[in-house]
């Protein structure tokens, strides 16, 4: 018997149990163009979860909402609730500069600091104050560069420009600059669209490591990725949330019909 | 197939066909033909390049060594006051010093002749020597001081000791003349055989004093040349001298008159040289006379010339002699003005340039902005002159001449290229290096001054060069502000006093008459050539040096 | 072999070869204690076998869906899209001897009651061990992947079909020589039958982990041991 699959107009959520990040009732525009309509979603503590729908579905937008990074866009205006562990990031007396301290971020391109890999790292700790000493710091830049699996690959060129890596040592090199301001959550965005299967694969299997610590959020192009990664999974379209649920549920049980024609590529 | 669309898609297009293959030939020639062009277009603008910097070389590489001549000065030390040692009679030790080499020399007037051809800066030389090695007073010192300018160019060949007197087209009416047999050669002086007829009515009275023997001598050489006007032939007579001829044979012989008469008229000199000699060169007139070669040859030939290379160029300030005209003052003009401009627009381009491109909002009012500092770039520079000269000096009383209100009017001319260099670098910067400082938690002002304004650097600072050689080739705003004074020491120079720029110097220089200013010119042109080439391989060495990759 | 750079993909694919020698075990152990049952007419122990052949059933879901999971979540290629589809065929066939077992155990239950026949128990208990054996060897075969072995398991499945056939013709004289015997002869029968298919299944394995090692298929033909079918029907008939 064929499991039934049904087009709903209210999106699909199963709740998640101890969310990190509650969003309700989100909605972004670009001056007078809706992006978002009135998207919830929990995002479970220490887990990976992934934002996936096809290209100009609002996802990475909605991404962009967790740390403010839309409100480097002059015409985008975010209405709705965001809150990290209880706490409303758009309160207006929240310094936006700690949030993105504490919500770190990882682009679709490498994008290392022109300085070298020491500097790279130490940058974000250095302007907010988070070290004391000088040792201080080089032990955080070190324990970063361990966690993000790159400190061997690294160790004897600290001084190196980060721009001479590898474009996945790169990435990976962006990973431990995020987490060396010691966010709760790290945010994702295509972080393996620029790279080859090997180096995705390194970055795929660092970030099942990090989510022993952090909330993971990845937005990607790739279901494989996000069935691969992902223990939950936010399916968008057209600004809207359509199914938000257990990756594995997703994957192979679908409730909403368009996730499904979304993830078997029968789109349209 | 009974659809002609798929029909037209499915049938093979006959790729081979006569049709295909003069397509394909007219559309290689096409190609060829707009590559010819691009090449042309580039040749002939090198050929150009090439034509002026050649021509600017020739002229000037001669002003590079001067023509000097070694005194012997004996510094007797009677002749010094130990107080003010610049006040002694250096003109007299001077011309004693050079009349050394003419013990022959003797009438005051050939001295004073003779000295003309060491430079008159030459006691001003010996001064300076003195003033600044009082211990050598008591002996004798060897001392270069140029020689005079006519003779400063005699010896580098850029002007004759002989000019033509004559054009070719003289020498062709001449040489008419001389193959109808009319230019007779008697004595060593040469002669028109010209009939004249003498008319009794032009002689009133028959007194001769009253007759007019011009008219008479005018219209009988007429009959050579067809024109009625012809001034050309007119010139070839010693006129007042044929009429002296005319006259001493009517006296001579009162019976021809109402008769023709062939008479020899004397030629003027330079015909009178042509026709013996074949050549007509005088003494060039920037030469005294004859004796004045002779002088100098003996210098030369006495070993007392040398062309060492010229330092003051560099080192002295302007002058009203060539041999002793330098671009020191010229270059601390523009070296003043060109910091005062840096100063003001490197600051103020960044600021405005970091501001539009960053924080402004995107509205009117900075469109409204945009679009004026865009149009600033292209106002003509003498505007920004008469806005100089019209609010810095006479409203705010700045001091005339300036390098300070050359600096500022400069800078307003520099602005718009730093700002829209500035705004092109910022632009350049990828927005991932934002995204990526933004995300770490840098604020706007450390995304800024952390990571963006860093990595434009070569870009601002390029555009900042190539603004700044823009303004020490500027001539017109300076001009209007007064910064062509004339500064002959180069002792008070600073933001406040008088000077002279590198472009302004050409310029008055250009302006000057004295044959040796002609090679000073191309060689100030020559020297900000050079300073505009430092700065531009300064600007692509810093470019190269510090561009990123990402 | 290298390992997966993702390591959790590596800890899936043991997770499930774990599963599958788990079941393997169980299959043996419910195998021997049915027989063993049969043998010993013992009922009791063959109520447990009936029963435990459950937790095989569970086992065979769970590697189910623990490779639905894996091909939709990690896309597996090469030998690793062998080793999944390879893992849910030998479940299927584990399962199915587990079925087999708990069938055994079943008609060890129905003739606990009844003395058996002394020299057919012995052919049986012949052919038990044979299967018992090689389906041992066909999981070895699995966990080290050694295909050798598994070829090895694969020929000498024709042993198990020629005890069957022996044990087949004796229990017919058996049968003819008392209609009495027919019913517990049956049941025996049966069993050896299922022996036999256990027997089939392992085979099926053993192709399966040579496919899963070589990634082709076992290419000389199988010498078929089994000819009861119909030739010899004929010949009583």
């Amino acid at each position: 018997m064929e499991h039934q699959v049904v087009e709903g107009s209210k999106p699909v959520t199963v709740p998640a149990l101890d969310p990190t990040i509650t969003a309700r009732g989100v909605n972004v525009f670009y001056g007078d163009k809706q992006a978002i309509f009135d998207v919830d979603v929990d995002v479970p503590r220490n887990a990976i979860t992934s934002f996936i729908g096809p290209s100009g579905c609002g996802k990475s937008t909605f991404l962009r909402c967790i740390n403010r990074m839309n409100d480097t866009i002059p015409i985008c205006t975010v209405t709705g609730d965001i809150r990290i562990d209880g706490e409303d990031i758009y309160d207006p007396r929240l310094d936006v500069v700690e949030l993105r301290a504490r919500v770190g971020m990882v682009f679709q391109k490498p994008n290392p600091f022109p300085k070298s890999i020491y500097e790279n790292i130490a940058y974000g700790p250095r302007i907010h104050g988070l070290t004391r000493s000088k040792k201080e710091l080089d032990e955080l830049v070190e324990k970063c560069l361990e966690k993000a699996g790159l400190l061997k690959e690294v160790k004897d060129r600290m001084n190196e420009p980060g721009t001479g890596l590898s474009g996945g040592q790169q990435q990976r090199l962006c990973i431990a600059r995020a987490i060396a301001t010691r966010p709760e959550v790290i945010l994702m965005d295509e972080p393996c669209s620029a790279l080859d299967p090997i180096a995705t694969a390194k970055v795929e299997e660092l970030m099942e490591e990090l989510k022993e610590n952090y909330t993971i959020i990845i937005v990607t192009h790739s279901m494989q990725q996000a069935a691969r990664v992902s223990q939950r999974t936010a399916f968008f379209h057209l600004g809207k949330l359509v199914e938000n649920g257990d990756t594995r549920q997703i994957f192979t049980n679908p409730s909403d019909k368009r996730t499904q024609d979304y993830i078997t590529g029968r789109f349209g | 197939m009974t659809d002609t669309q798929s029909g037209l898609l499915s049938s093979q297009h006959d790729w081979s066909s006569a049709a295909a293959r003069k397509r394909v030939k007219r559309r290689y020639a096409a190609d060829r033909r707009l590559q010819f062009y691009g090449i042309g277009a580039i040749a002939l603008s090198i050929l150009l390049l090439g034509v002026l910097f050649s021509s600017l070389m020739f002229t000037g590489y001669v002003a590079f060594y001067t023509t000097k001549v070694a005194l012997e000065v004996p510094f007797a030390a009677d002749q010094f006051d130990k107080d003010k040692l610049g006040d002694a009679n250096y003109r007299g030790i001077a011309k004693t010093a050079f009349l050394t080499y003419f013990p022959e020399v003797t009438s005051r007037a050939e001295q004073r002749n003779l000295v003309k051809i060491m430079s008159s800066g030459a006691p001003y030389i010996i001064r300076d020597f003195v003033v600044a090695n009082p211990d050598r007073i008591g002996s004798t010192v060897t001392i270069q001081v140029p020689v005079s300018d006519p003779f400063d160019q005699l010896y580098k060949g850029v002007i004759p000791r002989y000019i033509d007197a004559l054009g070719q087209d003289r020498i062709a009416l001449f040489e008419k003349l001389q193959r109808r047999n009319v230019i007779k050669i008697e004595g060593g002086k040469a002669f028109a055989a010209t009939d004249i007829f003498v008319n009794p009515a032009e002689i009133p009275d028959g007194d001769i004093t009253k007759a007019d023997l011009h008219g008479m001598v005018r219209e009988g050489f007429a009959a050579y040349y067809p024109k009625q006007t012809s001034r050309a032939y007119q010139e070839i007579l010693a006129e007042d001298a044929s009429t002296q001829v005319l006259r001493a044979k009517i006296e001579a012989e009162p019976g021809i008159v109402g008769k023709t008469v062939t008479l020899m008229l004397p030629l003027a000199p330079a015909y009178d040289e042509l026709a013996r000699t074949g050549a007509s060169k005088i003494v060039n007139p920037r030469f005294g006379d004859k004796a004045e070669f002779v002088w100098f040859d003996k210098l030369i030939s006495a070993g007392a010339i040398s062309t060492p290379f010229t330092w003051e160029l560099f080192t002295n300030a302007d002058s009203r002699y060539p041999e002793l005209a330098g671009l020191a003052g010229a270059l601390s003009g523009s070296f003043f003005a060109l910091l005062v401009c840096f100063l003001l627009s490197f600051p103020i381009g960044i600021a405005t340039a970091v501001y539009l491109e960053e924080f402004a909002p995107k509205n009117k009012w900075t469109d409204l902005v945009e679009v004026n500092i865009n149009n600033l770039a292209a106002v003509p520079s003498v505007v920004f002159g008469l806005l100089g000269l019209a609010l810095f000096i006479n409203t705010f009383g700045l001091p005339r001449s300036a390098p300070l209100v050359g600096g500022m009017v400069l800078a307003l001319m520099t602005l718009p290229t730093i700002i829209v260099a500035t705004r092109a670098a910022l632009k350049g910067v990828p927005p991932s290096i934002r995204e990526a400082a933004l995300g770490v938690g840098a604020s706007k002002h450390q995304v800024m001054l952390h990571h963006v304004i860093p990595l434009s650097l070569p870009g601002i600072l390029t555009g900042t060069i190539i603004g700044l050689a823009q303004a020490l080739g500027e001539t017109a705003p300076l001009l209007l502000i007064g910064m062509n004074a004339f500064i002959p020491s180069i002792e008070n120079m600073g933001l406040t006093q008088p000077a002279m720029a590198l472009p302004t110097q050409i310029f008055s220089w250009a302006d000057s008459p004295e044959r040796g200013f002609v090679s000073r010119t191309s060689a100030a042109i020559m020297v900000l050539l050079g300073f505009l080439v430092i700065m531009n391989i300064l600007a692509v060495y810093l470019r190269r040096k510090f561009e990123r990759k990402w | 072999m290298p390992e997966h750079t993702v390591k959790s993909y590596e800890e899936e694919l043991s997770l499930l070869d774990t599963k599958i020698s788990r079941m393997g075990g169980l299959a043996e152990h419910n195998l021997a204690q049915a027989f063993d049952a049969l043998q010993r007419r013992d009922a009791r122990q063959a109520e447990l076998v009936i029963v435990a052949d459950h937790a095989i059933d569970v086992l065979e879901r769970d590697v189910e869906e623990q490779v639905i999971e894996i091909i939709a979540r990690r896309q597996p290629m090469a030998n690793d899209l062998r080793h999944v589809i390879g893992a849910l065929r030998i479940t299927s066939d584990l399962e199915r001897i587990g079925d087999l077992a708990k069938n055994i155990g079943k008609r060890a239950a129905a003739i606990a009651e009844v003395s058996h026949p002394k020299p057919v128990i012995s052919g049986l208990s012949q052919m038990a061990e044979l299967a018992l054996k090689q389906l041992k060897m066909v999981l070895d075969a699995y966990a080290e992947r050694d295909a050798e072995l598994a070829l090895k398991v694969w020929r000498d499945d024709q042993k198990i079909d020629a005890t069957y056939n022996s044990l087949f013709r004796e229990l017919l004289t058996y049968m003819m020589e008392d209609p009495r015997n027919i019913g517990l002869s049956t049941h025996l029968l049966f069993g050896a039958k299922n022996l036999e298919r256990v027997g089939d299944h392992t085979t099926n394995i053993a192709e399966t982990v040579f496919y899963l090692v070589r990634g082709e298929a076992i290419s000389d033909d199988r010498p078929k041991g089994e000819d009861t079918t119909m030739a010899r029907l004929a010949e009583h008939g």
